[in-house]
């Protein structure tokens, strides 16, 4: 059962990854990335007939924007997993024969530093609507952006398993030396050392700075259709083999399990079940990663090692893509940037395709037939 | 000690004829959390039906305020301006006994030496205005 096989990733396109496109358009950089997967797909404008995107462009306007009319769209609304749910979506719809060829696409031009300054001193001034958050976490004092709650997840994984900052620091210096080969990623050429991270600053304690995502402004964009189509297309095919994923609470704090088990417990089983495929004979992993510790703590849940072992995995073990074990080859967010739009985690899907299809240049990683993405 | 110079950010109600009960409790030095009528669970954070079976009914149960910290983080950039005088501060994972868990604060403790995973805290009522009586814990001196 499921969509073993039945559907294909066939062509992608990005344009790099940047900390802000000052004179570019959102619906640009779109329009950039459309066309340069349609291109590298071989197909029309016109063949493309199904349109996922970004919660934070109504999917229809998206369609309109760049002229397409699509008889199916879908706006993913799972945050940071959506890139990696649009290809699950997409597959679904293909292997029920409702589409041929669906683009997924995320991507943002972020409003310039100085208009978010302005924006930023304006809403000081302003009260967000009124939520669960503004009444129950608010008046306590959260941290910046996420940070906070993966603070709250990293300072229990190191309780619970003895997870050592050293371990953590690791995580960034090899996505890092990934990102420095990676012309398309916001820190080209700039790689770190262990003691980089350990010096950059705690935005809140055991946290730091190093270890967190910089929102960026960037596109990318894939086409994904039949396997039976995608035989006669120039591309290498990239078949999704399987997938899976609950949604089961939006805030870490609301898991029913300690905080350091994320969702992916049960969509790894799932999608590797899908796909007849053993947690060990994945090659490589291209997983979400707004912070050091999400992306380990989802490698545990993935089986890639046992619950708790991660820190010891990456000491021992080199994730760059010469590794034994490359992880997040682009240099993932933490290297490459966190695209806005959600396209932060839409680069693990379309490196994934590129490493597949043997097209990752001198970040090639030698055996890239099966890897695992998690958004 | 009710400080009209407040400047942090009050609760703000999503649904305050929900949520009233709960804060009128802390003003009398109550914490009071939903405790379903039908599955006898408690839950948190307060909202219409029961998460866990899903029916309405359900009662504002006073509870012990006794609670281990089940996480932390110190905070050193708040996401708020006016927190800035505070830092380092405990923004935290707190478990009642009663097995919710709730954010705040640990206060009246050594930030950060005198925290500790699984530290056995008991709630405080901080008054920070003449409306607002807001939830914090500190640790259980037994
Ligand atoms: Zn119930």
């Amino acid at each position: 059962m499921g969509i073993r096989g039945k559907a294909a990733i066939v062509g992608l396109y990005e344009i790099p990854t940047k900390k802000e496109y000052p004179d570019r358009t959102t619906y640009g950089l779109m329009a950039e990335v459309a066309r340069g997967a349609i291109i590298d797909a071989g197909l029309r404008k016109e063949d493309i007939d199904g349109l996922i995107g970004p919660e934070s462009l109504n999917s229809i306007q998206l369609a309109e924007a760049l002229g397409m009319q699509p008889r199916f769209t879908a706006s993913m609304t799972v945050h940071g997993a959506s890139g990696a749910a649009s290809i699950a979506r997409a597959a679904e719809a293909i292997s029920a024969g409702i589409v041929d060829y669906v683009m997924c696409i995320f991507g943002e031009s972020r409003p310039r530093s100085s208009s978010r300054l302005t924006a930023q001193a304006q809403a000081g001034t302003q009260l967000p609507p009124a939520s669960r958050t503004t009444e129950w976490e608010v008046p306590y004092g959260p941290v910046i952006a996420m940070n906070g709650w993966y603070g709250l997840m990293k300072q229990r994984h190191m309780f619970e398993y003895g997870t050592t900052q050293e371990q953590f620091a690791k995580v960034v210096v090899d996505q890092r030396f990934n990102a420095a080969k990676n012309v398309n990623s916001v820190w080209y050429d700039q790689p770190v050392t262990v003691d980089d991270v350990l010096n950059s600053r705690y935005t809140n304690e055991p946290l730091h700075l190093l270890e967190s995502v910089m929102p960026c402004s960037g596109a990318h964009a894939v086409i994904v259709t039949s396997a039976e189509r995608a035989r006669a297309l120039p591309n290498p095919p990239v078949y999704i083999l399987g997938v899976g994923g609950p949604a089961t609470h939006h805030d870490i704090i609301y898991t029913d399990d300690d905080i350091t088990t994320t969702p992916v417990v049960d969509s790894a089983p799932t999608a590797l079940q899908m796909a007849q495929v053993n947690a060990r004979d994945i090659q490589m992993a291209q997983f979400y990663d707004c912070y050091t510790i999400l992306a380990m703590a989802c490698l545990e849940d993935a089986g890639i090692v046992q619950k708790g072992e991660i820190g010891p995995f990456y000491e021992s073990t080199d994730t760059t893509y010469k590794g034994a074990f490359p992880v997040n080859t682009d240099g993932g967010q933490i290297g490459a940037g966190q695209t806005g739009g959600t396209g932060g985690g839409f680069r693990h899907v379309v490196e994934a395709a590129r490493q597949i299809m043997g097209r990752a240049g001198e970040r090639q990683v030698k055996e890239a037939d099966l890897c695992l993405v998690n958004g | 000690m009710a400080n009209s110079e407040y400047t942090k950010p009050l609760p703000r109600q999503l649904e305050p004829e929900l949520t009233d009960p709960f804060w009128e409790g802390t003003k009398r030095g109550e914490l009071l959390i939903p405790h379903c009528s039908f599955c006898a669970e408690f839950f948190w954070y307060p909202r219409e039906a029961c998460p866990h079976c899903l029916q309405p009914g359900w009662e504002w149960v006073p509870v012990s305020g006794r609670a281990r910290l089940h996480t932390y983080t110190v905070v050193h950039q708040p996401a708020h301006p006016a927190f800035a005088d505070d830092v380092p501060y405990a923004f935290a994972v707190i478990q009642l006994d009663e097995g919710i868990r709730m954010m705040s604060n640990v206060v009246e403790c050594d930030i950060p030496n005198g925290l500790e995973i699984n530290m056995p805290l008991e709630v405080v009522f901080d008054t920070v205005t003449d409306d607002w009586t807001l939830v914090k814990f500190k640790p259980l001196v037994s």
